[in-house]
């Protein structure tokens, strides 16, 4: 909105960019302050006797003789086995977005182009499925789980995950198919394609920035999901953000709270960067479904 | 498209959704209404020579080959349902009856797990969702003012919060706010208080809880409203400004109402996604003073010695109940405009 007419008061303009700089601060600083902490021990970081210590550094220079320390980090990815935790996320991740990337494009492309009553309906159910709570599905899978012997691996949860991300992939996939004009495969088909010769020749080299964006989300939500890895994995199969609650259940070990800070910043600076280098496509993505429709 | 042709491309994606949303939700349905089997007594006669005694002990044998022949449990009907631990019936009749008060009876009834447990979600619904909408706002207003050339990297630095999962972001405010931590710290000097810490009041516990559901929330707000703000159409506004119109009146009166639709959208994703708060509370350690009606479950079904799926599939099924009753008028709305359209 830059109103060519509209001439801003001073003051407006400086309380304006004071809002931004302490939305900026309460946004960003607990993150700045945990990366800074996590080459701390934990009795800087977490000091009883005086706060100050996380920025002096008191006892880590005791401890280690130096200003910082990357010992939370080397004992967390070895010791506490967050190399497995993270390799289990990796495969988890690959594996969530490609498939339901495959089955949302399929999916959402006929319903972008049909007429039919039905696919209102079908849409309407995604939508419905899309705000049930997880945990409420997870409890409906225990137990059929625990029965067919298939709980605590690795496919079970893959397929679970791609199950609960398809309604928002759906709805995503359909706002974008429907941008894409009809008259493209239409044409196609007049030609003597299939309808499946149209969706691989003339639909899948132009769809490219809606199924980025799709793919971000699978991926955060499979990178982030916490209710159904907890719960569907066993303890040798733990993803990242499961594996970082467990470091803190478990307080006896005067490192695992450190373990856990720095397991966090493993686990969220790839995150940061991902979505700094496709922030266009999230933001894009966030907002199809609510301007458009 | 056919059908036929529908049928083909749609069945993977429909598939996964019925067998791992639809049918999950049925078979939630089906343990609500079992209970995990009592254990099996026996009485033992012991002797000695001062006589016999009958005591009674758990015939641990055949408790597990009950558990073997029918790992659902007993049939329970609505039993699970009107427990002590969901709707209470009996202890709320109890209560209406014992207490003098309306006030003392409203208090009792919320020391009842399930209750105490809605009035939290509830709660929260209430305080996050209006917070976030207008936090979402300002920051999308403010931002806009702002020149282009620097806005990206304050739109990235605005939507850290929600691009962290939230077992996250609760522990990295929590590890800030707790007493060792930052702000924590600080505040006990403010106050001159060496015992105010989060975990001390319940009230204490319920704002941080409040304000990290605003905190991660509100970046959703905005780059919803930041993108409808775009589309925002200059002539009426310029039109404004020459008639003397204020810069409330012109966000009071044209842009509010073309951005309204998407005020109700982000309203909507937001109180579905409140209402199953539930990682916060693990993030904060906060079970003792804060339950919502996810965590319920979630206890339920890590429990050590029985996993309880009864008590946590009716309270699912009743969740979903309140996510339908969320959801209803937006449904209604959506089915007459299909009508109509029609």
């Amino acid at each position: 909105m830059e109103y060519g007419l509209d001439k801003r008061s001073n003051a407006l303009r400086t309380f304006n960019t004071t809002f931004i700089i302490i939305w900026l601060l309460i946004a960003c600083f607990p993150f700045i302050w945990t990366f800074w902490g996590s080459f701390k021990v934990r009795a800087d970081f977490f000091s009883r006797a005086d706060w100050w210590y996380a920025i002096s550094a008191f006892n880590t220079l005791l401890e280690t003789g130096g200003q910082f320390t990357s010992k939370a980090y080397s004992e967390a990815w070895t010791e506490g086995e967050f190399w497995k935790a993270s390799r289990n996320t990796i495969i988890v991740t690959v594996f969530v977005v490609s498939i339901s990337l495959f089955l949302g494009t399929l999916g959402a492309y006929a319903l972008s182009r049909s007429t039919e009553r039905y696919a209102f309906w079908i849409l309407i159910a995604a939508l419905i499925f899309r705000a049930m709570p997880h945990i409420t599905l997870v409890s409906g899978y225990l137990f059929p789980f625990f029965e067919l012997q298939i709980w605590g691996i690795l496919p079970t949860t893959i397929v679970v995950l791609v199950a609960i991300n398809q309604p928002f992939t759906l709805w995503l996939l359909y706002s974008f198919f429907k941008t894409v004009p009809k008259e493209l495969d239409e044409s196609a088909l007049i030609d003597g394609c299939s309808y499946f010769q149209a969706f691989r020749y003339i639909i899948m080299p132009v769809m490219w920035p809606g199924v980025i964006t799709a793919g971000l989300f699978s991926l955060m939500l499979a990178y982030n999901d916490f209710t159904v890895t907890a719960l569907l994995l066993n303890q040798e199969n733990h993803t990242m953000v499961p594996k970082i609650q467990s470091y803190l259940g478990t307080n006896q070990h005067e490192g695992n709270l450190m373990w856990a800070v720095s397991a966090v910043v493993s686990a969220t600076a790839p995150l940061f960067m991902l979505v700094m280098f496709f922030q266009r496509q999230v933001i894009s993505g966030l907002t199809t479904g609510a301007v458009k429709g | 498209m056919p059908n036929k042709t529908f049928f083909w491309f749609f069945l993977p994606t429909g598939l996964a959704m019925i067998l791992f949303i639809g049918l999950p939700i049925i078979s939630t349905g089906i343990q609500s209404f079992y209970a995990q089997h009592d254990q099996v007594v026996k009485e033992v006669k012991k002797c000695d020579p001062f006589g016999c005694t009958v005591s009674i002990v758990v015939d641990q044998e055949a408790t597990s080959i009950l558990r073997d022949e029918k790992p659902l449990g007993k049939f329970n009907g609505f039993g699970t349902y009107i427990d002590r631990n969901h709707l209470a019936i009996e202890q709320i009749s109890d209560f209406w009856k014992e207490t003098d008060t309306f006030g003392e009876f409203i208090n009792q009834v919320t020391n009842l797990p399930f209750y105490k447990a809605l009035l939290f979600t509830l709660t929260y619904c209430l305080f996050v969702t209006p917070n976030v909408l207008l936090l979402g706002f300002i920051i999308a207003l403010s931002l806009n003012a702002i020149s282009r050339k620097i806005r990206g990297p304050l739109i990235f630095g605005t939507i850290l919060p929600m691009i962290v999962t939230p077992l996250v972001g609760s522990l990295v405010l929590f590890w800030m706010i707790d007493a060792e931590g930052i702000i924590g710290a600080n505040l006990q000097l403010m106050m001159e208080d060496p015992y105010l810490s989060l975990k001390s009041s319940r009230t204490l516990t319920w704002i941080t809880i409040i304000i990290y559901g605003i905190w991660h929330h509100s970046p959703f707000a905005f780059v919803v409203f930041y993108a409808a703000l775009q589309t925002v159409p200059q002539e009426p506004v310029e039109a404004a400004i020459i008639d003397g119109a204020s810069r409330y009146q012109r966000i009071r009166h044209i842009v509010l109402p073309h951005i309204y639709p998407v005020v109700t959208f982000v309203a909507l994703i937001s109180l579905m996604d409140n209402f199953r708060v539930f990682e916060p509370i693990i993030g904060f350690s906060a079970e003792g003073s804060a339950q919502s009606l996810s965590w319920l479950i979630y206890d339920n079904l890590v429990n050590e010695e029985v996993i309880l799926f009864g008590s946590a599939a009716a309270t699912s099924m009743m969740t979903i109940i309140g996510i339908a009753i969320l959801l209803a008028p937006v449904l209604i709305r959506t089915w007459k405009e299909f009508r109509t359209a029609r």
